[in-house]
């Protein structure tokens, strides 16, 4: 691809103790693409995403979002960014228990200082376009797994971030409600412009990015090969 | 068979032997048909005749050439076209990888990268189409999944194949 990659790991070191999770990887993320992250487990696969997203801190190497060094940061610059550029979900939606589903999606904007009013209305046509408005009232406990992780996606969306980070967003779904949430957020991803950063082991989720890149051993093999 | 030569020269029952212990559990080559391969081989010049003097076919002995070594290399870099049941030339590719000293985590990826690319289209067409497009393409789609599988799953016991296979 010809444009500068949006978000870079450049040989990103990382122990956990005596645990090597990540060791020299390095990967580019260009605006808009979808880029499956594959290989076996425990290979290191979330450790390079939370390092991506700046959750984690490398033991050393460098993650550069447009143009900035994120190790570099301090940390409530670091939750800022995160909070403006980047969406999250994860395998079980981890939404907020208390709220009800339009809430927590609302919750990302009331966060950012919208308005309750206008972060409602907002989240309620998140919803929709996820086919899951039957659920806006009702607490996540009351909603079924593949309707919670569609008002997960909503909440990622609903701010507008350049790059959703989705850690096996599917990993706890049936292949058919796993395949219309893929649907249904690659095609919204599409639509706002975000890339997505999608971690999987599923290949039928992986055939929804444009790229994989292969996690092995904390290394990425290379990204794709030529034709 | 070609790539059965990298670990040097062979006389053709020797060749025969070693490929039916690795990959002739459903059928053996038979002798006409390794001499005939042989015979293909030479012409093209992947293969040349270590020559022992007063020999027969049967005790000629043949060795790789350097267009026949970059010849083996060339069929491992390269995928196999994705379709269902293409387990056992895969199996052969990865064995031959370990065998000859090739990465065979590449031959591995490259299939994968490969099986991506068409399952992507798949995808889209099934995504695009009517309810008869969805049903022929996720068909399609399981099939290549199930190689996939079978393809991380050699991934992950390559290192232990690898022991075999050298032994
Ligand atoms: N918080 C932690 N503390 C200690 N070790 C960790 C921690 N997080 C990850 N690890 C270790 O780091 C390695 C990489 O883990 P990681 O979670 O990144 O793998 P993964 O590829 O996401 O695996 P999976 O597919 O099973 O989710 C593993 O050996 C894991 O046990
Ligand atoms: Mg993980």
């Amino acid at each position: 691809m010809p444009t500068e990659p949006l978000l870079t790991a450049e040989d990103l070191h990382l122990s956990f103790g005596p645990t090597t999770a990540l060791e020299s990887a390095s990967v580019e993320v260009h605006a808009g693409e979808v880029l499956a992250l594959m290989g076996p487990s425990g290979s290191g696969k979330s450790t390079l995403l939370h390092c991506l997203a700046g959750i984690l801190t490398p033991d050393s190497g460098r993650v550069t979002y447009a143009g900035r060094d994120l190790t570099a940061l301090h940390d409530n610059e670091r939750s800022a960014l995160r909070r403006s550029e980047f969406g999250f979900v994860f395998q079980f939606g981890q939404l907020v228990p208390e709220l009800t589903c339009v809430e927590n999606v609302a919750l990302p904007l009331r966060l950012g200082g919208a308005s309750r009013r206008a972060a409602l209305r907002s989240a309620e046509a998140w919803l929709e376009r996820l086919e899951v408005s039957d659920v806006a009232g009702k607490r996540p406990g009351q909603a079924s797994g593949g309707q919670g992780q569609r008002v997960a996606v909503a909440r990622a969306l609903v701010t507008r971030p350049k790059v959703v980070f989705a850690d096996e967003p599917t990993g706890a779904l049936d292949s058919l409600n796993g395949e219309r949430v893929m649907q249904l957020f690659v095609a919204a991803a599409r639509d706002t412009g975000a890339a997505v950063v999608l971690v999987t082991h599923e290949p039928r989720v992986a055939a929804y990015s444009d790229h994989e890149a292969v996690v092995r051993d904390g290394r990425v093999r290379a990204r794709e090969y030529v034709r | 068979m070609l790539g059965l030569l990298e670990g040097g020269p062979r006389h053709g029952y020797d060749l025969k032997r070693s490929y039916d212990e690795r990959f002739g559990q459903d059928r053996p080559l038979a002798y006409g048909q390794v001499y005939s391969t042989l015979a293909r081989l030479l012409k093209n010049g992947l293969v040349e005749v270590e020559s022992e003097p007063g020999a027969g076919p049967e005790r000629k002995k043949y060795a790789i050439t350097d267009a026949g070594v970059s010849d083996v290399t060339g069929w491992l870099d390269r995928p196999e076209k994705p379709e269902p049941y293409l387990q056992s030339t895969l199996y052969t590719k990865v064995v031959l990888a370990l065998l000859t000293g090739h990465d065979a985590n590449d031959v591995l990826d490259t299939q994968r990268s490969a099986h991506l690319r068409l399952m992507r289209d798949l995808t889209r067409r099934k995504n695009d189409g009517d309810l008869a497009d969805q049903l022929i393409c996720d068909h399609a789609l399981f099939h290549l999944e199930a190689d996939l599988r079978w393809l991380e799953l050699t991934a992950a016991r390559l290192q232990q194949l690898a022991a075999q296979v050298r032994a």
